[in-house]
């Protein structure tokens, strides 16, 4: 394992603090004033591409929910509340669905709810996940194995057959909440791989040993010298398991297991295929959500790019 | 082949479907006393009737897991009834078996997924493969960015677009369903044909989103390999270029890619059971969506085993394929 150099990326700034690791370009980008920081940062974005990319992607969309929320009436996101059917017009920009819902309100209001599904259980799946990997990494032996071997087990069983027993033996229909408490039961399966397999490899590096045998207590380590440099890896996989977590609630809304009175994008989806909409031609009524979901699967996957970029220099591209 | 590495395998496989059975028995029983009469009565209610037979089945169920029993004699009568595939009954479907119903299913999803997942692995890695290799032609590397954004999406998103341009817009291949309507399946050329034209678009959508993943780590595979000292060797000995990409590069990025091929398995067909929903494809998705629809939950319960076993089978033969391509794995503990 080659000693890989911390970048100079915005959540690197914590590093400066370890001693005796293996600085190089991060000591003076440190060092310096916020203003040459600002310059670095930028220059490093212009060569990594796709997190610019794909965060601006994220904010044109945060942009929209935002400002579109005082164009509409909440409320009309609701069924029965506009003229059914109607193509889009200056009335009702993105028309309404059969049931009479303001297409452009259910965007506004269901996008929010579907990314928050997303945010809960990729949070408590990150979190879960580190504190496993933490465990396996820390004990080692036995311990490990276990939570190795449940883990890789785990992840050849497709996801979403375990998720649907769950979903359907929740009494009473879901709400947005308990969904995303649905979402949770497996998102830590991969963060646990992911952030396992760097912290094996962290703890080799030369700095850590140097604080094992200057005495270092062992929640010391993890929290002053470890969790610094596991920052970028740890938000690396908060986005993707908030996409896969985004990804498995609409698969779960589009089979019917969703909470019926949100109108989350993928309850849209499910009364799109309800009411065979595209055979029918009604056109604008999939368009958003297909358009708002292939922003924030796109976006958070060239995020997810950019940061791996980061944190692991060696995916840099020299081809 | 080490044997103790077949075993160990093995024991994984035995362990994915015990877990499988485990979750399925215990789940439903954590919300409720009696979870099987609970999920009759909703059909009854969502029916609006109630369904014929639902009396008989409720006796039936009673007498195997009927509340008088302790709940370990239960789980032994469940666990023995999945090793014999019984599911019980359909509720929407009374008296068909849910293991009949399964069976139909079955062999449509097991063709769209094998050969999507075929298709698209060997593209992919090839087209990573070309990626990652100086040699190739410039224009290539425009292939990439589209592959990689498309991969991003989910497949059935793709597979909504490709309804609407190629099936409603443009009418060239069918809408709807595995084979036209008003057809009995036989296995003249004409059937054949008329199956591969409805297969087309869902096997479309799986495979455009797939390629970019396999491109983007064989990509990466290859680029490690050729700082590699066997490839320079290869090169100095005077080589040539296809037989050192072929024979030399190939063949040691293709490894972790196999691995990665049993790990994503799950998620393909997670994926693909969507595409079906989209498709009204008569696989195992259709079905399944049907059954939720109904609250037919004997059948949902038995689907979820048995995709789960069939993934877990898949997984365990790439694992006894995966030896003959790279035998240092059988050596290796842990």
């Amino acid at each position: 394992m080659s000693i890989v150099t911390p970048t100079p990326g915005p959540s690197n700034a914590g590093a400066s603090a370890l001693p005796l690791s293996p600085v190089v370009d991060i000591a003076s980008a440190a060092q310096s004033t916020a203003g040459e920081r600002i310059v670095a940062v930028s220059r490093y974005m212009r060569r990594n591409l796709s997190l610019p990319v794909g965060l601006s992607m994220l904010l044109v969309l945060a942009i929209f929910l935002i400002v579109g929320r005082f164009f509409v009436d909440l409320e009309e996101s609701r069924a029965v509340s506009v003229r059914p059917l109607q193509p889009p017009s200056a009335e009702l920009p993105f028309g309404s669905d059969r049931q009479g819902r303001n297409l452009f309100a259910v965007s506004v209001v269901g996008t929010p709810m579907t990314l928050q599904i997303g945010l809960t259980a990729g949070l408590i799946g990150v979190g879960f996940g580190a504190t496993l990997a933490f465990i396996a990494a820390y004990y080692r032996g036995k311990v490990d194995t276990i939570i190795k071997g449940l883990v890789d087990t785990g992840l050849t069983i497709p996801g979403l057959m375990i998720l649907i027993t769950v979903a359907m033996n929740v009494r009473g229909g879901l709400n947005v909440t308990q969904m995303a408490l649905v979402v949770a039961c497996l998102a830590w399966l991969y963060p646990t791989r992911t952030i396992r397999a760097q912290l094996l490899t962290l703890r080799e590096r030369g700095f850590i040993q140097i604080a094992q045998m200057s005495g270092m207590s062992g929640p010391e380590i993890i929290v002053k010298e470890m969790l610094p440099n596991l920052l970028p890896y740890l938000v690396a996989a908060l986005v993707t398991s908030t996409s896969a977590a985004i990804l498995a609630s609409i698969g779960l809304e589009v089979l019917g297991l969703g909470p019926f009175e949100a109108p989350t994008i993928g309850m849209t989806l499910y009364w799109v295929n309800y009411n065979a909409a595209i055979i029918n031609g009604w056109w604008w009524w999939w368009v958003p959500p297909i358009v708002v979901i292939g922003t924030v699967f796109i976006g958070l996957f060239l995020v997810a790019i950019g940061l791996d970029e980061v944190a692991n220099p060696r995916l840099r591209r020299t081809v | 082949m080490r044997p103790d590495y077949v075993l160990k395998r093995f024991a994984i496989f035995l362990f994915i479907i015990w877990a499988a059975a485990t979750l399925n028995f215990l789940i439903p029983r954590m919300g409720s006393k009696s979870p099987i009469e609970d999920k009759l009565m909703t059909q009854a209610a969502t029916g609006g009737y109630l369904q014929q037979g639902v009396a008989e089945m409720v006796r039936e169920y009673e007498a195997k897991f009927g509340l008088d029993r302790p709940l370990w004699q239960q789980y032994l009568t469940y666990l023995g009834d999945v090793l014999r595939f019984d599911f019980n009954y359909s509720i929407a479907n009374y008296p068909r078996r849910v293991i009949d119903i399964l069976l139909e299913g079955l062999p449509w999803t097991m063709g769209l997924l094998t050969m999507t997942t075929l298709i698209s692995f060997v593209f992919g890695n090839l087209l990573g493969a070309f990626l990652g290799w100086p040699r190739s032609p410039r224009w290539i590397h425009f292939l990439m960015p589209p592959l990689l954004a498309l991969h991003a999406l989910p497949f059935f998103l793709l597979g909504l677009v490709l309804v609407y341009v190629f099936a409603f817009t443009l009418q060239v291949l069918p809408l709807y369903g595995g084979y036209s309507t008003g057809v009995i399946p036989n296995w003249s050329l004409e059937f054949i044909l008329d199956v591969v034209r409805h297969a087309m678009l869902p096997a479309l959508s799986i495979v455009l989103v797939s390629i970019g993943g396999w491109a983007l780590g064989m990509r990466a595979m290859l680029v490690t390999t050729q700082g590699e000292d066997y490839t320079t060797f290869a090169d100095a000995k005077g080589l040539r270029p296809k037989t050192i990409f072929f024979h030399y590069s190939i063949r040691n990025a293709m490894l972790p890619q196999v691995t990665a091929l049993a790990l994503v398995l799950g998620q393909i067909l997670s994926g693909a059971v969507l595409v079906e929903v989209i498709f009204g494809y008569p696989g195992i998705g259709t079905v399944l969506f049907q059954a939720i629809r109904g609250s037919d939950f004997f059948l949902v319960q038995g689907i979820v085993f048995v995709v789960i076993i069939s993934i877990g089978i898949a997984t365990f033969v790439l694992d006894l394929v995966y030896p003959l391509l790279d035998p240092r794995i059988t050596y290796q503990r842990g």
